[in-house]
C-alpha cells in the first residue's frame, strides 16, 4: 500500500495540512484533502538527499522529514508508526534504486559505436596516465586523427588486458578474525538482543562447526525455516555466553534442536580422532591431545575468561576458548576450497559439506599405507647398538683429471692449409735471421741517431691529431654515449621519433596488402604522418650545432631509410593499383563494345 | 742494501714489465728490423729507468713456443762479462745475452713441434701469466713497492686458440688493478690486445710509423700511472670485442653461449665442454633453423 493518510507540514510549527501521500514510480505525490489548498507537493525521488523521524516510543507523533538536495525539508505526520515505517521503507528502496540508475546514464551517453563499457574507459586511462611516453603517442596520433581509438590499442591488449586477468584470478582467502564470535549488539531497553548474521559469517560458521552444517542440512526447510534456525542457533550461544550451565541443560532436555547446538560437535571430534590415527607414531601426540573435544575440561581458560570448575553432568555445556581458536585457525588454513555463491545458505551448507566427504575419501588409509607405517615405526624404534653393521652401496668418487679441461681448449684449432715442410723451412730460417739481428745490435750497439727528428715531430703532431679528435667524438669519458652530450630538447625529440615512427610503421606495414577502402584510407592518412615526421627529421638536424651535425645524421639514418622504405613500397603499389585500373578500364571498355 | 723500508716510494714509482715479441715468423715479414725495433725499446727502457731512480724494468720474451723472463732491473748481476769492443751499454749486455739464449731454446722446442698448422702467433698468454705472477709477488714483498704495470709489444695476429687464457690473465690484471698497455706493430687488428687494455684501464696505441716507434714510446707508454691522471692520453674510437669460439677457436661474432659457464660457441653443442650442463632441447626440435635454447650473443666491432 502506498497511499497515506498524512498531514504536511512545512516546518515543525506549522499545522499541517491534511492530504493523502502518494508514492509512485520515483515520484513522491501530495494531494491535499482539500483542494482548495494549494500545498500541493510533488517530489522526485531522486531529489531526497537523507529523511529523518521520530522514534517510537517517544511522545511525539510520527513524524517524516524529507529534505531534498536543494535544502527544503517537508515534514509529513503519520497517522501511526506503522505507517510511517512503511512508508520510509518504501522511500529508502527507492532511493537505493535511484542510485543505481544513476551511473548508467552517462555511461549511455560515452558509448561509442563499439560499445566500450566504462571499466574498458578506466583501464585505458589509468594505463595512458601511468605511461607518459604512451600518453604523447596517444595524443599526437588518436586527437589528430591519424588513428583511431581502437587501432591504437589493437597492439596493445595486453597492456588492457593483463589488469583484468589480474583481479580474476586472485584468490580471496578468509579472514583471520572470528567474525562468528562476535558478540551481539544488547539492547537494556527493549531486552533485546539482536545478532548479525552475514554471508560470511555464515560461511565461517558452517565451516568450523561441521555439526551446525550437518543440522542446517537435515532440518531445514523440512522442520524449521532458515529464520528459526538461526534463532536457536544465536540462543544457544547466548547461553553460551550466559555460563549458565543448569538452564543450559534445561533448554537442552526440553528443545533437541537446541541440544544440537548446545553439546559438543561430534562430527568435528571424529575427523580429530581420525586424523590423530593417522599420525606418525613415533611423533609425541601428548600436546595435542587437549586441542581437541578429546580433552578434559577441568583447566584452561573458559569461553569468557572465567576459570571455574564445572560439574562433570554439564560439563558438556561449556567450551573453552582454545578450542574455538584453534579451530578457527585451521579452517582459515585450509582456506576457501568452493566458490558457491554465498546467497544460498543451502547451498553453501551441502558444497562444506561434499568437499569434506571428498577430503575423507581421499584421507583414509589404505593397506598399503598402513603397511609403511608400521615399517616406519619398526625403523625409528630400534637400537642402534644391537643393530647388524649395514654396507650400504656406495657411489665412487669420481674426479675429473684436470688435464682434461686444458686439452679440449686446444683440440680443433681451425687448421690452415699450409705445407707444412715449407713452414719448418721458414721457422728454421727465421729463428736465423733473429739471431743475426741480435748479434748485430750486439756488435754495433744502438742506432745512432736513434731517431730522426722530422720523424718525432711527424709522430707529435700526428698524436696530437689523434688525441685532439678522439676527445671531441668520443667526449672525455669513453663510455659515455653519444646521445648524452645532445642538448636535452633534441635527444627528448630524437627518442620520441622513434618511438613514433615505429608505431606509424608498424600500421602502415600491417594494412598490406590492401584490400579495404578503410585500409585505402588508412594508408593515405599514415604515409601524410609518415612525410610529416620525415621533414621533421630534417629541420631536427638543420637546427643542431655543427660539430654533432654528422653524429647526430648517423643516429636519424636508421629511422630515414625506414621511412624510405616504406614510401617507396606506397609508391610502388600505387603504381601497381593504377596500371591494374587503367587495364581493367581498358579492358573494360573493349570488353564492353 | 740499505732497508727498503727506509726508502720512501712517492707516487710516480713505477713497475713497468715489458713484454716483447720475438716471434721469428712476424719478424721475418717486417720491413724494420729486430735490431732496429730493439734499439728503440731499449733506449725506451733506459728513459723509463731515467725517470726514477726506484723506477724497476722486468722484461719477458714471448716466443713462438716458449716464453722467459730476460732482464731485471732490480737483480745487480746485470753487468755483462763480455767487454771486448763491445759497443753496447753494459747495463744491457745480460738483457741481450740471454735473449740470445732464449731464442736458441725457442729455436729447438719449435723443431720438436709437430702443431706447425696454426696461425704464426707467438704466447701471449703466456708471457702475460709470467708478469702476472712477478706482479703478484712484488705485492706480497710488503708495503712499500712501486706501482705495476705491464706493456705489451706485440707485431703477431692473435692465436684464437689462446683466447680463454688471455682472457683469464686480463680478469686477473683487473682484479689485481694493475693496467694493461699495449703497442701493435703488427698490421692487422688485434682484438686481444685491444680488449686487455679496454677492460684493465690501459692505454692502446698501433702506431703506424716504425721508424718512429721510441717517440711513440715515449710520449705515451713511459708516462706513471698517478701522472695519467693529468695527461691526455690517445683513445681508440672503439674496441673489438670479438671472442673465439672454445670448439674451433675461430673468431665468431655471433654464437651460442652457455648460461651456466658463459662459454662460447659457434654451433649448437648437446653438452657444454667447460662445465658439463647439458643443454635442453625443446626450442631447437620446434624451430629447425637457427635458433636455441641458450641465449644469442651478438657483439660487433664498435670501430
Amino acid at each position: 500500500m502506498s497511499d497515506w493518510q498524512v498531514k504536511y507540514k512545512s516546518s515543525l510549527k506549522d499545522r499541517g495540512t491534511e492530504g493523502i501521500l502518494k508514492l509512485r514510480e520515483g515520484i513522491l505525490l501530495f494531494v491535499p484533502n482539500d483542494p482548495t489548498s494549494d500545498s500541493k507537493l510533488k517530489v522526485l525521488t531522486p531529489n531526497i538527499k537523507s529523511q529523518k523521524y521520530t522514534k517510537e516510543g517517544s511522545k511525539k507523533p510520527a513524524w517524516l522529514n524529507l529534505s531534498n538536495k536543494q535544502g527544503d525539508s517537508h515534514i509529513f505526520e503519520f497517522q501511526n508508526y506503522q505507517d510511517m515505517h512503511a512508508c520510509r521503507a518504501l522511500i529508502t528502496k527507492a532511493l537505493a534504486k535511484c542510485e543505481e540508475e544513476q551511473p548508467k546514464k552517462p555511461a549511455a551517453v560515452l558509448t561509442s559505436a563499439e560499445q566500450l563499457s566504462i571499466a574498458d574507459l578506466e583501464l585505458r586511462f589509468k594505463v595512458l596516465r601511468e605511461n607518459i611516453e604512451l600518453q604523447r603517442l596517444h595524443k599526437e596520433f588518436v586527437e589528430t586523427k591519424v588513428l583511431t581509438e581502437d587501432e591504437f590499442w589493437a597492439t596493445r591488449k595486453k597492456l588492457l588486458g593483463k589488469d583484468s586477468i589480474r583481479k580474476s584470478k586472485q584468490q580471496v582467502g578468509l579472514k583471520s578474525m572470528m567474525v562468528s564470535g562476535i558478540k551481539p549488539s544488547t539492547d537494556g531497553r527493549t531486552n533485546r538482543v539482536t545478532f548479525n548474521l552475514t554471508s560470511e559469517i555464515i560461511f565461517q560458521i558452517f565451516a568450523e562447526k561441521p555439526a551446525v552444517r550437518q543440522a542446517f542440512i537435515n532440518y531445514v526447510p523440512s522442520k524449521m525455516t532458515e529464520k528459526d534456525f538461526w534463532t536457536k542457533y544465536f540462543r544457544a550461544e547466548y547461553l553460551y555466553s550466559t555460563k549458565n550451565t543448569a538452564v543450559a541443560a534445561a533448554e537442552a532436555a526440553e528443545d533437541e534442536e537446541l541440544a544440537v547446538f548446545l553439546k559438543p560437535d561430534e562430527i568435528l571430534a571424529q575427523e580429530a580422532r581420525q586424523k590423530i590415527r593417522r599420525v606418525d607414531p613415533t611423533l609425541d601426540m601428548e600436546a595435542d591431545q587437549g586441542d581437541d573435544y578429546t580433552h578434559l575440561m577441568d583447566h584452561g581458560i573458559q569461553r569468557d575468561g572465567t576459570m571455574d570448575v564445572v560439574e562433570p553432568q554439564n560439563g558438556q555445556f561449556r567450551r573453552s576458548l582454545l578450542q574455538d581458536l584453534n579451530r578457527h585457525a585451521a579452517v582459515v588454513l585450509e582456506g576457501r576450497n568452493i566458490d558457491v555463491d554465498s546467497e544460498n545458505t543451502r547451498s553453501v551448507a551441502e558444497a562444506l559439506a561434499r568437499v569434506k566427504q571428498v577430503s575423507k575419501a581421499d584421507g583414509e588409509t589404505t593397506k598399503d599405507a598402513n603397511q609403511e607405517r608400521l615399517a616406519r615405526m619398526s625403523r625409528l624404534a630400534e637400537m642402534e647398538d644391537l643393530q647388524a653393521p649395514q654396507n650400504f652401496p656406495l657411489a665412487p668418487l669420481s674426479i675429473k683429471d684436470p688435464r682434461d679441461y686444458f686439452e679440449s681448449q686446444q683440440g680443433n684449432v681451425v687448421n690452415e692449409p699450409r705445407g707444412a715442410g715449407t713452414l719448418k723451412r721458414n721457422v728454421h730460417e727465421a729463428y736465423g735471421s733473429l739471431k743475426e739481428s741480435i748479434l748485430e745490435i750486439r756488435t754495433k750497439g744502438l742506432r745512432d741517431p736513434l731517431i730522426k727528428p722530422e720523424v718525432a715531430f711527424e709522430v707529435f703532431r700526428s698524436l696530437t691529431q689523434t688525441i685532439s679528435t678522439a676527445k671531441n667524438i668520443i667526449g672525455k669519458n669513453p663510455r659515455e654515449s653519444f646521445l648524452d652530450r645532445l642538448p636535452k630538447s633534441t635527444r627528448d625529440e630524437v627518442l620520441h621519433h622513434w618511438t613514433s615512427i615505429q608505431e606509424l610503421l608498424k600500421h602502415f606495414w600491417s594494412s598490406y596488402p590492401i584490400t579495404t577502402t578503410y585500409l585505402h584510407t588508412k594508408v593515405g592518412k599514415l604515409k601524410d604522418a609518415m612525410s610529416n615526421s620525415y621533414s621533421q627529421l630534417e629541420a631536427m638536424k638543420e637546427s643542431v650545432q655543427s660539430e654533432l651535425r654528422h653524429q647526430l645524421s648517423l643516429l636519424v639514418r636508421p629511422m630515414q631509410q625506414a621511412l624510405d622504405a616504406a614510401f617507396q613500397h606506397y609508391d610502388a603499389d600505387l603504381q601497381r593499383r593504377t596500371a591494374k585500373s587503367a587495364r581493367g578500364s581498358a579492358g573494360e571498355a573493349n570488353g564492353s563494345v | 742494501m740499505a732497508s727498503v723500508a727506509s726508502k720512501l716510494y712517492s707516487d710516480d714509482v713505477s713497475l713497468l714489465v715489458l713484454l716483447l715479441d720475438t716471434n721469428p715468423l712476424f719478424w721475418d715479414t717486417t720491413s724494420t728490423t729486430f735490431s732496429q725495433f730493439l734499439s728503440h725499446v731499449l733506449a725506451f727502457l733506459n728513459a723509463v729507468l731515467g725517470l726514477n731512480q726506484l723506477n724497476q724494468v722486468v722484461v719477458i720474451a714471448t716466443g713462438y713456443s716458449s716464453c722467459d723472463y730476460v732482464y731485471d732491473s732490480s737483480l745487480t748481476s746485470n753487468v755483462s762479462s763480455e767487454s771486448r769492443g763491445a759497443r753496447m751499454p753494459a747495463l744491457f749486455g745480460s738483457l741481450l745475452e740471454k735473449l740470445e739464449d732464449f731464442i736458441g731454446r725457442d729455436a729447438e722446442l719449435a723443431e720438436g713441434d709437430e702443431h706447425v698448422d696454426r696461425i704464426a702467433s707467438s704466447l701471449l698468454s703466456g708471457s702475460l701469466s709470467m708478469a702476472l705472477c712477478y706482479i703478484q709477488r712484488v705485492f706480497r714483498s710488503g708495503h712499500l713497492h712501486p706501482q705495476p704495470r705491464i706493456l705489451c709489444l706485440q707485431g703477431s695476429p692473435d692465436g684464437p686458440e689462446q683466447y680463454v687464457a688471455v682472457m683469464n690473465s686480463i680478469f686477473s690484471a683487473q682484479r689485481l688493478m694493475v693496467p694493461i698497455d699495449s703497442c701493435y706493430i703488427g698490421t692487422q687488428n688485434s682484438a686481444f690486445l685491444q680488449q686487455a687494455s679496454y677492460i684493465t684501464g690501459g692505454v692502446h696505441h698501433a702506431p703506424k710509423q716504425l721508424d718512429g716507434l721510441f717517440q711513440f714510446l715515449t710520449t705515451i707508454f713511459a708516462t706513471d700511472l698517478h701522472t695519467r691522471g693529468f695527461v691526455q692520453l690517445p683513445k681508440p674510437v672503439g674496441v673489438d670485442f670479438r671472442a673465439s669460439c672454445f670448439c674451433h677457436k675461430k673468431t665468431i661474432d655471433m654464437g651460442y653461449v652457455c648460461s651456466v659457464c658463459l662459454s662460447i660457441f659457434c654451433e649448437h653443442h648437446k653438452k657444454c665442454s667447460t662445465c658439463g650442463s647439458v643443454f635442453g632441447q625443446s626450442k631447437l626440435d620446434a624451430a629447425n633453423a637457427s635458433s636455441s635454447v641458450n641465449d644469442r650473443k651478438r657483439r660487433a666491432p664498435d670501430s
